[in-house]
């Protein structure tokens, strides 16, 4: 079992950075192909070696610290984010698992019973490393882009919390296994939370700074915000954490509100347990691909807010909203059950 | 206040109703724009394998006719020079000495023809100014260059060659006003 969980953490790592490493590239596709151009081509068939030209680019690039910045912080920024990036997928349910000589592997490096909760705390970490890159790098503008990040992830985290207590209402449980497991077949969170999918949805948009609320980076305002100062690899791993954080909030919206691994007739007889763990495990990376996809979409699509409409939007609807869905939630498992 | 134009739009102040408010509806309908353009065909066009056409009468670096005999064309009057506006032709005259008429067509010819190549805006005054249809712009570009002397381009550069198959072709230059223009009698001289 032992090396079971230690081949699954070492597959998820290498997987996460590979996905987070073509998403770059799939990034900037998309980008082209929504603005009538189609990206880059050049590197390999169709473009397949840009990420590799791009992270070969970025470590022969100089590797510059401001004079006056705090050395120690300056490196423990981008490490941490990059760290807490990585730390949720241990939590996810990756598939049913499958049945090998008598033993059932399920796809879960850790089914701890505060899943949630861990997520919310990790998720929380996640802004130290963008609050301590802005403030060791003793640049107005990173900063700036330091305090923006930090007073949206606050504010949204809220929320956040709110709209995933419905669900935890409804499946009873913190664990992420407990709420994919309850999520059966096409028996989906979504049906039953529509409100509250809309709202974990923008909050993960905020929560992984990106377009529409990439304030604490918008390059027009303030130069890169955060990592403004940041070169080489270091920079490397903020962009990169970007897209592994993006990667693991599509699995979680996709477990938390679209079954995770569940599909729609998974029960027939036709089917065999192996076969539905590996079909399973592609079902929800076809559904993070969906999201991931839609992260793109948006961000080609709408412009970025204005930091008071964010403030407003996060503290005056949402959370009034999610309350107003929580209650709601109540009345109903109340009335139902 | 009056207007100075008629495009001037009176902004109204009015409350966003409740579905623009929520901004969803909106939200939505923009991703839907952005998806039509996703599948929309691609405007770009990858360049060293396609090259985007020129117009036939596109105006590119210069070139100097030589007559049907292969007798350079130019006679060194000046006046492409003069007619330039931004004063990027220089010239030196030479008189035909005899048993140079296979080379010249007239008794006077330029021993000097250069262009710099970074004054010419490629307007093609100098085309029109010239009586002698001696001076013609090309399809063909000025390539790049890492230093300001490459630009200068002398009649090595600028006379195109005496062989006939290497002439180029410049008909497409001959707008009707062009024609019209040759049919005058005093120009006869400049017909073959």
């Amino acid at each position: 079992m032992l090396i079971f969980k230690l081949i699954l953490i070492v597959s998820i790592l290498l997987l996460s950075l590979l996905i987070a490493m073509y998403s770059t590239l799939f990034e900037r596709k998309i980008a082209g192909f929504f603005q009538d151009r189609f990206g880059p081509d050049r590197a390999g068939p169709g473009g397949i070696f840009q990420p590799l030209a791009d992270g070969l680019k970025l470590f022969f690039k100089e590797e510059f610290m401001p004079a006056k910045a705090d050395k120690f912080l300056y490196i423990l920024g981008p490490s941490l984010t990059m760290l807490v990036a990585l730390l949720t997928s241990a939590i996810i349910p990756w598939g049913p698992g499958i049945t090998f000589k008598g033993t059932h592997y399920y796809f879960q490096v850790a089914d701890i019973n505060i899943g949630v909760l861990y997520s919310f705390a990790v998720v929380s970490v996640g802004v130290y490393g963008i609050m301590i890159g802005g403030w060791a790098s003793n640049n107005k503008f990173s900063l700036l882009g330091a305090i923006r990040a930090s007073s949206q992830m606050i504010s949204y985290e809220l929320t956040m919390g709110l709209s995933i207590i419905a669900i935890v209402m409804m499946t009873g449980s913190l664990s992420l296994k407990d709420i994919v497991t309850a999520q059966h077949g096409f028996n989906w969170n979504i049906w039953y939370q529509p409100l509250g999918f809309l709202i974990f949805l923008t909050c993960a948009y905020a929560e992984c700074n990106r377009s529409p609320f990439d304030l604490p980076e918008c390059e027009t305002e303030l130069i890169g915000g955060y990592h403004t100062e940041y070169s080489s690899m270091k920079l490397g791993f903020y962009l990169f954490a970007e897209y592994i954080n993006m990667f693991i909030s599509s699995a979680m919206i996709s477990t938390l509100y679209f079954g995770g691994y569940n599909f729609p007739f998974m029960d027939s007889p036709a089917l065999s347990v192996n076969a539905v763990g590996i079909i399973g495990t592609f079902v929800l990376f076809l559904k993070i691909g969906f999201f991931g996809f839609l992260y793109m979409w948006i961000r080609w699509t709408l412009p970025r807010f204005r930091y008071d409409q964010l403030m407003n939007l996060g503290w005056k609807k949402l959370i009034p909203v999610a309350v107003i869905n929580m209650i709601l939630t109540g009345l109903g498992i109340m009335i139902f059950k | 206040m009056i207007p100075l134009t008629n495009r001037s739009k009176t902004v109204s102040n009015k409350k966003m109703t409740f579905a623009e408010r929520l901004y969803l509806p909106g939200i939505v309908s923009g991703m839907f724009i952005t998806l039509k353009h996703f599948f929309r065909k691609k405007t770009t066009i990858k360049y060293p394998e396609k090259k985007r056409e020129f117009a036939e009468i596109y105006r590119g670096r210069h070139v100097l006719k030589r007559d049907d005999e292969g007798r350079e064309r130019c006679t060194a009057c000046g006046l492409c020079a003069l007619a330039c506006p931004a004063e990027a032709i220089t010239m030196v005259a030479e008189e035909r000495k005899p048993g140079e008429e296979h080379l010249y067509r007239e008794e006077k010819y330029a021993k000097i023809y250069e262009i710099d190549m970074l004054r010419c805006i490629f307007c093609g005054l100098c085309e029109e100014a010239c009586p002698k249809e001696a001076i013609f712009l090309t399809k063909e570009t000025v390539i790049s260059g890492f230093h300001r002397d490459v630009f200068i381009y002398g009649k090595d550069r600028l006379v195109e060659s005496a062989d006939p198959d290497k002439r180029i072709d410049i008909t497409k230059r001959l707008t009707p006003e062009v024609i019209e223009f040759k049919k005058d009698k005093k120009q006869r001289h400049n017909r073959k």
